[in-house]
């Protein structure tokens, strides 16, 4: 998409130069004429919907350490809650895949909650939040010693705000390359 | 410190005289406008002192006849009246007159400097009532520790006054997150005052607990990437990782004698409770069950452990044995009740209830009728620890969007704002007696 819009936009410009340089009444505030194309992918997966089009995407084989800087490494939790949810399964998926790949490989889970409540209580619910995440991707066939789940609690939110919208953002487990 | 004690009859002066109503006490005095006292509710009764400023205490750099003044105001049991002039312990007052300025007791002294540097802290104590001398004492001490004689000055008359100890030479110990997200645990004197830096680090602190003995505390550090529990001799620094399993090591506790700390361990799937030597040595699983298990916390005996299980669907509190067994819940009022901590007494339990609004409220419960009291009107309290004397709870709750530190009285109408030097403050814990 980025090398056509580029090839529309300098033709575009190369043609306004040679018109401009004919110096014959070319109006300058007109617009070059860009086309804008959606591009779809040769694997077919577009239009199945958010995360899991992101999820196919990831390919082991082109080195997995470019892969998984682009990789999602946080997954969201509804409040009181401890369930990981379906929009996630891809990227349980791509972190198991990727720690399938090779066994030396080792991921920390850290769960995290909302600002509300005691600090030691919100240790164990980020706790539990880590441990689903862990057990996610031990039922996918990765290994117990390759992952361990700790909390930092509310202790570090991702966003600092005393509102829904900040809490859903903190309400969240991160994996971390160890 | 030198102490050379001069005797004097103990006089218990609450409830003995003109026990005046709120309504007398005006607003907090200017000249000690660095304590901010909140009185809350009405017919507190308080008896009245007079506290003389100490002959020459501004050539000590410490304004000790305030300090002395607000740690006694803090307390719920007096409140100061003007007391001038200037005298000392030399002087002999006329109890006719500081009768007729509304003292029951009055206290005066001086601040001179020795050779070798330190500062003789003299003061006098008298019952004005009875127009009694209560006695007083010469406290020698290096200018590091002015603010600890007048918090020891301020035990002495609260002794002498209501017959029980004070605490206002114990100390407490907190962490501070300050902007960039620096955390630090600090150790002040009971006023909040005197601060000294424990531990700076980037990563958070929390859950700080006091040694029985005041030499050392437990807390947990997040310095290594995750929940470690560890324990720091305050005099020297030294300090120890004593529980750094797989996962998340939390909430210590220590056995009332010293030698045990109650840790919440996830070594072994979710939060439960453990018990180890404090040093780390002879980890013990005590409690098996489906829930989330955490916030230990010892009963003065040492025998059974009150703590927070949502064993049962929601966190509430319960208690066991020591040495493992069944746990009864203890906490039925609300759907969510966390951080016990107990009196030492062992008859008042202080908690935090969520309420039906998502307010969180400092509580006491008494234990034997299992009856339960609202202490405040702020919405966000946490982490109640109570002071050795067990008159006055210790907490976090935010005020004007800033996380602060509060004292109140048990029945919740004297409350006091402690310093914050513009920092968020949290996990307040007071400390024991003795330092």
């Amino acid at each position: 998409m980025f090398s056509l819009k580029t090839s529309t936009t300098f033709l575009a410009l190369v043609a306004a130069g040679l018109m401009a340089g004919c110096a014959s009444g070319v109006k300058l505030d007109k617009p070059a004429p860009v086309e804008t194309r959606n591009v779809t992918p040769a694997d077919g997966t577009q239009g199945q919907g958010g995360a899991e089009s992101q999820v196919a995407n990831v390919d082991l084989g082109k080195g997995a350490a470019g892969a998984a800087s682009n990789m999602p490494r946080t997954v969201y939790f509804d409040f009181d809650s401890f369930v990981v949810k379906e929009e996630f399964r891809g990227t349980i998926e791509a972190h198991a895949k990727l720690l399938n790949a090779d066994r030396k490989k080792k991921e920390v889970i850290e769960g995290h909650t909302d600002e509300r409540g005691g600090s030691e209580y919100n240790l164990a619910l980020g706790q539990k939040r880590a441990e689903a995440v862990a057990k996610s991707l031990t039922l996918l066939g990765v290994s117990d010693q390759q992952v361990e789940a700790v909390s930092y609690g509310k202790e570090r939110p991702a966003t600092d705000g005393h509102d829904e919208a900040a809490w859903a953002k903190n309400r969240r487990a991160e994996l971390k390359d160890r | 410190m030198n102490q050379t004690a001069r005797s004097g009859s103990v006089t218990a002066m609450i409830n003995r005289r003109s026990l005046l109503g709120a309504a007398a006490l005006g607003a907090t005095c200017p000249s000690w406008a660095q304590f901010r006292i909140e009185i809350s509710g009405v017919g507190a009764t308080q008896v009245p002192v007079a506290i003389a400023k100490f002959r020459d205490e501004d050539k000590s750099g410490q304004a000790i006849s305030a300090i002395v003044r607000a740690d006694l105001e803090r307390s719920g049991a007096f409140r100061g009246i003007d007391a001038t002039p200037v005298m000392d312990e030399t002087s002999q007052p006329q109890m006719n007159e500081w009768r007729s300025r509304g003292a029951d007791a009055l206290l005066a002294g001086s601040v001179s400097r020795l050779a070798d540097g330190r500062f003789d802290v003299r003061y006098r104590m008298w019952d004005v009532v009875k127009g009694s001398d209560l006695g007083g004492q010469s406290l020698a001490v290096v200018a590091a520790d002015l603010r600890l004689a007048a918090h020891r000055i301020a035990d002495a008359m609260y002794e002498k006054l209501t017959g029980e100890k004070g605490v206002f030479s114990t100390r407490i110990a907190y962490v501070t997150r300050s902007a960039g997200r620096r955390f630090a645990l600090r150790i002040t004197d009971a006023d909040g005052e005197g601060g000294q830096v424990a531990l700076q680090s980037p990563e958070p602190i929390i859950s700080p607990s006091w040694s029985p003995d005041g030499k050392s505390v437990a807390y947990v550090s997040f310095e290594t990437g995750k929940a470690v529990v560890w324990v720091q001799d305050v005099a020297s620094g030294q300090r120890k990782a004593v529980a750094n399993f797989r996962g998340s090591n939390s909430a210590p506790a220590w056995s009332p004698d010293g030698s045990t700390l109650a840790v919440t361990l996830t070594r072994d799937g979710q939060s439960q409770l453990y018990v180890m030597g404090r040093d780390g040595s002879n980890v013990k699983r005590l409690t098996t069950s489906i829930g989330i298990d955490t916030e230990p916390v010892f009963t003065r005996d040492g025998k059974a452990i009150y703590f927070v299980s949502d064993r049962g669907g929601s966190p509430q509190i319960y208690r066991l044995p020591a040495a493992g067994g069944n746990a009864e819940r203890v906490s039925f009022t609300g759907a969510y009740n966390i951080s016990p901590d107990l009196s030492p007494d062992g008859q008042t339990l202080a908690f935090i209830t969520r309420n039906g609004g998502g307010a969180f409220k400092l509580m006491t419960m008494d234990i034997a009728s299992g009856k339960v009291q609202s202490l405040t009107d702020s919405t966000d309290d946490e982490s109640p620890s109570f002071a050795p004397n067990g008159k006055l709870i210790i907490y976090a709750t935010r005020a004007q969007g800033r996380d602060v530190l509060m004292t109140t009285t048990l029945d919740g109408k004297i409350k006091t704002r402690l310093l914050s030097s513009g920092a968020d403050v949290r996990e307040p814990t007071w400390g024991p007696y003795g330092r």
